[in-house]
């Protein structure tokens, strides 16, 4: 690619920084520069490429090509406030431009209406802080649309009948079906149930760059080599590149928004690779760093004259975390199934993502799907049954019959908010830079582990109807790990109870935007990253308006 | 630089396997995967052992060759594994080194302890020296020395997940495991960077997506 790409000086001040070029930054990115604004995106991360792209498990699993660098960046986990957190690997996200949209699976479910209105539809829950969005889905439906069609989503419209309502079809067709979609789509149908083909961030159909994908089976986990997943990396960076007015800045690792005597950010101050500290300035800041590091970089911003941390007068700033609850029932089948090949997942089904809670006993709900996810070692390491020897022929030959037979059934599901539940500054532990570590504080909320037990069950009932000779299910247990990072700096109309408000602005700093998982009320059914996009969208055409009538400053 | 032969071997695997249209559309990217990882994968298994000692290197390849033994089908022998090891000892694995040199010891020591006349692992039977592994492998709560069985039990850890990386690690991954793919035809895993549906046995008679019922209700649960 020969663009002529812009390179802003840091004295310059440019319309908006971007922190972060994941899903929520690469699109930001990509509109606030297509809308004649000057971008400069500020990624902690390295700018790699599809030829950088293997399938070497040990590369991108155990030195975490891809992702961040627990050596470098030590984290400490806890299950309430009162304990002290203990150094311990609590968290794994995108560490490069594109994210965590670069590694993910690629599910792309909208949420549904009722992810809006939950608690006004079932009122109060006990232990947890449940609230409607300032937004519903009719708002954010064209949002969801212009996803699907500008970043390339695969799938079948009304092909689900708890699908919400949608205002234009997918622009591709599904991607093929899966051995395992097969399994799962007819003893699903057996059961009475609704299986669907899975709407995918995966090209069924080549785009100008962009390969279909091949099938070739390092999916989760790995980085595309086709550019076939629609990772912001193979989707809206190049299209923000394209405006000329967007720079993309990798291995910037911002650690302080620069705020002046008015309580407005100038900047973004930053490490570049060989730690020399840098501002950027710019009119106004959108952070898109994830649910964990934007909670952390307001709270490293702290100041005089924001003692609890920039944006965080409500003191909720971090807390309200919800990594979706659920877990993994392995299954092995008589003959091949041969799931390595292709994408992770071919068929789902939402029967089960609205429940009433007078008739299951909890509030929440879910979407199982069908899938095989893992890479040859990882099966070996932690796909066999239990009990399997760890060692010998007895290993050896179960690990022989069993790769091509194995497939999985994953349930996703609801978190509750509760206020307990954060990432925070951890008081001792450091980071390579010494900055302070993120601390997970994390105890499920009971009706998290009862839907995940209830969801469990049907998967049995799933897989004893499609005839597996053989299921386990992950033990279900509270959470120790976040993968997904919701909610940490909510929306909503109450500065009180909310961060920032439905136009992603802070309620305390006019000119800082959030946009990213943190921004989430609720958790949804399991699958963030679509309404994390259209959120996204949304947040852009909101922060160009007030721009461009000059409500920034 | 991707050579012709490896070239004819991809194209010839390609075309058997698909349409000429789905290849046309997607051959650019195909070829650009294919001959990164064949770049990749051009420093294969170190001539020379950078790590172990040749004596070394034998007594760690007897030790995997039991984790995965070769039989009607290759095991981590075949497959190099011992090359691997003694690679990532020096690369990705650096901090492992100490558990390597305080463990290969502790093993023969075991092999001596347990079979006075035999003087080293690899000189034991398979059935020996199962018995020898399985000694560092017992489960917990057992009357050796506690300090000392986690110790001798995470060289062994180690030893076996280095094995099973070895043996199942992308073939171009250019670090000199899974020699000759020998790992993923073990377990049947198609060494090609793209496959066309139907898979397997279960989607090859699919009879195409049919809509739900249209009677389908959103029955509450």
């Amino acid at each position: 690619m020969n663009l002529d790409l812009p390179k802003y000086k840091t004295s310059d001040e440019v319309d908006f920084v971007i922190v972060g070029s994941g899903a929520a930054g690469g699109i930001i990115a990509k509109e606030l520069s297509g809308n004649g604004f000057r971008v400069v995106v500020l990624e902690q991360g390295p700018y790699l490429t599809e030829a950088d792209f293997v399938h070497d498990e040990v590369k991108v699993m155990n030195e975490d090509l891809l992702t961040n660098k627990p050596k470098l960046q030590p984290t400490s986990f806890r299950k309430t406030p009162s304990e002290k957190a203990k150094p311990r690997r609590a968290l794994v996200y995108g560490r490069l431009v594109g994210g965590s949209s670069v590694h993910f699976t690629a599910n792309f479910w909208r949420f549904h209406e009722i992810d809006f209105v939950e608690r006004s539809k079932v009122g109060p829950v006990p232990g947890a802080d449940l609230r409607d969005w300032p937004i519903t889905y009719a708002d954010l439906e064209p949002y969801y649309t212009k996803v699907e069609w500008e970043i390339g989503v695969s799938g079948l419209a009304g092909a689900s009948p708890f699908d919400p309502p949608r205002s234009k079809p997918y622009p591709m067709p599904p991607l093929p079906v899966k051995g395992s979609g097969v399994i799962f789509e007819r003893a699903a149908r057996q059961l009475g149930w609704h299986p669907f083909p899975a709407p995918m961030a995966i090209l069924s159909q080549s785009r100008p760059g962009r390969s279909a994908c091949t099938n070739c089976g390092f999916c989760l986990g790995f980085g595309c080599e086709v550019g076939a997943k629609s990772s912001s990396l193979a989707t809206t960076i190049r299209m923000a590149e394209k405006t000329g007015r967007c720079e993309i800045r990798p291995n910037s690792y911002v650690h302080r928004i620069a705020t002046d005597s008015n309580g407005r950010v100038t900047g973004a101050v930053y490490f570049d690779e060989q730690r020399n500290t840098h501002l950027q300035k710019a009119k106004a800041v959108v952070i898109c760093a994830n649910g964990a590091e934007t909670p952390r970089l307001l709270l490293l911003s702290a100041s005089k004259q924001f003692p609890n941390g920039l944006a965080n007068s409500s003191g909720i700033v971090g807390k309200y975390l919800m990594l979706n609850s659920g877990g993994v029932t392995t299954a092995v089948f008589e003959h091949p199934i041969n799931d390595y090949k292709g994408f992770a997942v071919s068929r789902l089904l939402h029967d089960f993502y609205e429940l009433d809670p007078q008739k299951v006993g909890f509030c929440g709900g879910g979407g199982i799907d069908a899938r095989f996810d893992v890479t040859p070692i990882t099966f070996a390491m932690g796909g066999l049954p239990p009990g399997t020897p760890g060692w010998g022929k007895a290993f050896k030959d179960t690990l022989a019959h069993n790769f091509n037979r194995t497939m999985e059934l994953f349930c996703h599901g609801t978190s509750l908010a509760v206020g307990t539940n954060s990432f925070s500054l951890d008081p001792d532990l450091k980071d390579a830079w010494g900055l302070p570590a993120l601390c997970l504080t994390y105890k499920d909320h009971p009706d998290d582990l009862k839907l995940w037990a209830f969801q469990n069950q049907r998967a049995d009932e799933l897989l004893d109807a499609a005839g597996a000779q053989k299921k386990w299910s992950q033990p279900i247990q509270e959470s120790q790990f976040a993968v997904h990072l919701l909610g940490t700096c909510r929306m909503g109309n109450d500065p009180k109870t909310s961060v920032i408000n439905s136009d992603h602005r802070t309620h305390d700093v006019k000119n800082l935007f959030l946009c990213d998982g943190s921004s989430l009320v609720t958790s949804g059914r399991g699958q963030p990253t679509m309404t994390i996009e259209a959120l996204a969208f949304r947040a852009a055409d909101r922060i160009t308006s007030l721009a461009k009538r000059g409500d920034l400053t | 630089m991707l050579n012709d032969l490896s070239r004819r071997n991809f194209l010839t695997r390609a075309g058997g396997a698909v349409s000429a249209v789905w290849l046309s559309a997607h051959w650019p990217a195909i070829v650009a995967a294919a001959e990164h990882a064949h770049q990749a994968g051009k420093s294969s298994a170190p001539a020379r052992f950078q790590f172990f000692s040749p004596e070394e290197a034998a007594e760690v390849d007897a030790i995997t060759a039991r984790i995965i033994p070769s039989d009607e089908t290759p095991g981590a022998r075949e497959a190099g594994v011992v090359y691997f090891i003694d690679r990532a000892l020096t690369t990705f694995a650096a901090d492992d080194q100490k558990t390597y040199r305080e463990g290969l010891p502790a093993v023969q020591a075991r092999t001596r302890e347990l079979f006075a006349t035999i003087p080293r692992f690899s000189a034991a039977s398979p059935e020996q020296q199962d018995q020898v592994l399985r000694s560092f492998d017992e489960p917990a709560g057992s009357s050796r020395s506690p300090r000392r069985r986690i110790a001798n039990s995470s060289f062994f850890q180690t030893l076996r997940a280095h094995t099973i990386i070895g043996f199942l690690i992308d073939p171009d991954s250019g670090t000199g495991g899974n020699r000759a793919g020998a790992g993923w035809k073990v377990i049947g895993r198609d060494p090609d960077h793209m496959f066309q549906p139907p898979f397997g046995y279960y989607d090859k008679d699919y009879a195409g997506w049919k809509p739900n019922p249209p009677d389908a209700e959103k029955a509450k649960v």
